[in-house]
């Protein structure tokens, strides 16, 4: 892989268009911590789009990354009040609208007999949208991403740790973010086309 | 980080020789991307043939009728509802591990969370087989147990009833069960993606790991995703046995009429699951050589989660008696001397020895770490809970108000094919998961690895 790296870097001006089409700059690091550091000391120089890619959820690396917390929360409350609002018209439309059937002489709707319906969709409907949400908040199914260019992606889902300088970060350039890359420990640097 | 100190004091034994991320990976991945040992093709060729017998039962039951079962008047719940409540049991004690355990910071649940998991899963699955084909023309239960129109009555179903409430209650839990097993195997799909060697598993994986690339824009989503899941799968496994337990307590029948009976069937539940998740984690750890993941730790940890819950089963039990003794009822009074003393007296006492007397041998620090001794406990745990749920059955239907129509319950060869059909069921699923995925969450124990050496300062 270092023929291509090394082409990239010999030519610091290498065209514009080129620039244009990289997603960005992706370099290896080999633990956690490393990652950490690298990340902080990126965003020190300006980089403002950064992602990692780990084989694991690093713990502190939303506060490195400057990333706010997961609005999913909101998501799930909605589906989880969608899934007893459902409940709760299921139950009152088919047993005392629709077909009014008199059970034992009880009520047509009650809310006490309701409550295990409403308790299990609202849980379901919650549960649907948590991980729904969770796959679109994350643009998934997604199968092709220009980081599965890199030579080492596989790693980073058994024990390596890479870190993207992305493109449309502020003062990109693909030279620098890998000269970036390569000062701050990074191995095995590439500037990966998108 | 403080508490995380204390986590390491007490639990210094959840991964052992210090492995790295890669050996995890190795080790995990290698069982599915190798061969399988060749004792996995003899169980699996007896599992699939219990499992064919299973569907011979089943087909023979719909061509001829349920009177192929023992079940009669007044005994009309007998093996099939006994069967149902047993397998939903055996399933809590996974989604306890994976989301009540994830809540409380349980560490050691990592390595076995994805095993109890897929037990749940397949577990659920024999459950819902026994209510169903009880229907005697599964074909048509869509209409009688989810609100799909009718075409031909026009009627719905009846809400009052907890046999509906049960339906939502395992229906919900089979799903939301699969949902949270899928989340997360994603990553390790991913993992497994990247290893592939030929073109045809990295399509299959790549499909099924949704082009998971471990982003850690996306870990932030699917850690609260998993958080959230296991929030709300905790009141779910708990409604579960609740409303499992409805389908007797909201009867008028003497024994079952009781407000006992949710925590009671709940802490039975675990009780059983873990006595099941016990009984194949000690054989897999020995053929695939996990000791490494699954320590003694976890093995003890879940002793003892049996030993305190068969106390409060066996709890339950003494309060019963009193209860029908102290309320004065004499129909109440009369069940449970009938249970202990009457024609299935011997049925009674094996669920009270097995369920109440040989787990107290857990008390002792030797039982509870020996393997043999474990694995032996735990299949009795689980013969004394499906007696359990038989003595709750029969006994009460078979002599309830009227001695005019007591009866007995027998069962047939029909009976006893189908339960023996259904262990075929669960355990051919289990082989082949353990074959296709990997049973021991890489991403979660690689997590635990991190955390470990960021406390200790040596690097993995």
């Amino acid at each position: 892989m270092s023929h291509l790296e090394d082409s990239i870097l010999e030519q610091p001006g290498s065209s514009a268009a080129q620039e244009l089409a990289a997603y960005g700059a992706v370099a290896e690091f080999d633990s956690p911590e490393n990652l950490l550091e690298a990340i902080r000391s990126a965003r020190e120089r300006g980089y403002s789009r950064l992602d990692a890619f780990t084989p694991f959820p690093v713990h502190g690396i939303d506060e490195a990354l400057g990333e706010k917390r997961s609005r999913l929360g909101w998501i799930v409350l909605i589906a989880g009040l969608a899934g007893a609002f459902a409940a709760f018209m299921l139950i009152w439309w088919t047993g005392a609208v629709d077909y009014p059937l008199v059970v034992a002489g009880k009520p047509l709707f009650a809310f006490e007999f309701s409550v295990p319906v409403i308790f299990e969709l609202a849980v379901l409907f919650a549960s649907f949208g948590a991980v729904i949400g969770m796959f679109l908040f994350n643009g998934l199914p997604r199968l092709y991403h220009p980081v599965f260019q890199h030579s080492r992606f596989e790693r980073a889902t058994d024990d390596r740790f890479l870190l993207a300088i992305e493109a449309d970060s502020d003062c990109f350039d693909a030279g620098g973010a890998a000269e970036v890359l390569r000062a701050l420990g990074g191995e095995h640097v590439e500037v990966i086309a998108e | 980080m403080a508490d995380l100190a204390i986590a390491q004091e007490l639990n210094p034994a959840l991964v052992l020789g210090k492995p790295g991320y890669a050996d995890v990976t190795r080790k995990v991945a290698g069982i599915v991307e190798g061969r399988m040992p060749r004792v996995w093709y003899i169980a699996i060729a007896c599992t699939g043939t219990l499992t064919l017998a299973l569907a011979a039962m089943l087909a023979y039951l719909v061509t001829t009728g349920i009177g192929v079962w023992g079940n009669n008047s007044p005994v009309g719940w007998a093996w099939d509802i006994t069967n149902f409540v047993f397998w939903i049991g055996i399933g809590h004690a996974g989604t306890l591990i994976s989301a009540i355990l994830f809540l409380f910071r349980q560490r050691w649940r990592t390595s076995i969370n994805r095993f109890a998991e897929a037990m749940t899963l397949f577990a659920v699955a024999c459950a819902g087989i026994f209510p169903l084909f009880h229907t005697g023309r599964p074909w048509r239960a869509v209409y009688w147990l989810f609100p799909v129109p009718n075409p031909a009555l026009h009627i719905w179903q009846n809400f009052r009833s907890p046999l509906i409430w049960d339906v939502f209650a395992v229906s919900t839990y089979a799903t939301v069960s699969a949902l949270f097993w899928y989340t997360g195997l994603v990553p390790d799909l991913a993992t497994l993606r990247d290893r592939a060697k030929t073109r045809g598993r990295k399509i299959v994986l790549g499909l099924l790991s949704l082009g998971w690339r471990g982003s850690a824009r996306h870990w932030r989503h699917y850690e609260l995703a998993y958080l959230l899941l296991a929030g709300l799968s905790t009141p779910l496994v708990l409604s579960v046995h609740t409303i499992v337990s409805f389908d007797f307590a909201v009867s008028v029948i003497p024994g079952w009429h009781t407000t006992i009976f949710p925590p009671y069937f709940v802490a039975g539940a675990i009780f059983s699951g873990f006595a099941m998740v016990v009984t194949l984690m000690v054989i897999a750890r020995q053929v695939f050589n996990l000791k490494q993941f699954v320590t003694m730790k976890h093995l003890e940890n879940m002793n003892k989660v049996m030993l305190a819950t068969g106390l409060i089963v066996g709890f339950a039990y003494a309060t019963e008696f009193f209860i029908a003794w102290y309320s004065g009822n004499r129909y109440e009074r009369f069940v449970f001397l009938n249970r202990a003393f009457g024609p299935y007296w011997w049925a009674y006492w094996t669920m009270v020895c097995c369920n109440v007397f040989i787990p107290q041998l857990f008390w002792l620090k030797r039982v509870r770490t020996s393997v043999p001794a474990m694995f032996v406990i735990s299949i009795l745990i689980n013969v004394g809970m499906w007696f359990e749920r038989f003595v709750i059955i029969v006994t009460s239907l078979s002599r309830d108000y009227l001695p005019s129509s007591w009866g007995y319950f027998r069962p047939t060869p029909v009976d006893m094919l189908t339960l023996a059909g259904s262990f075929g069921l669960f355990l051919t699923l289990f082989l082949l998961f353990v074959r296709f995925l990997p049973m021991i969450s890489m991403t979660e124990v690689k997590g635990m690895i991190a955390a470990d050496s960021a406390h200790s300062g040596d690097r993995p």
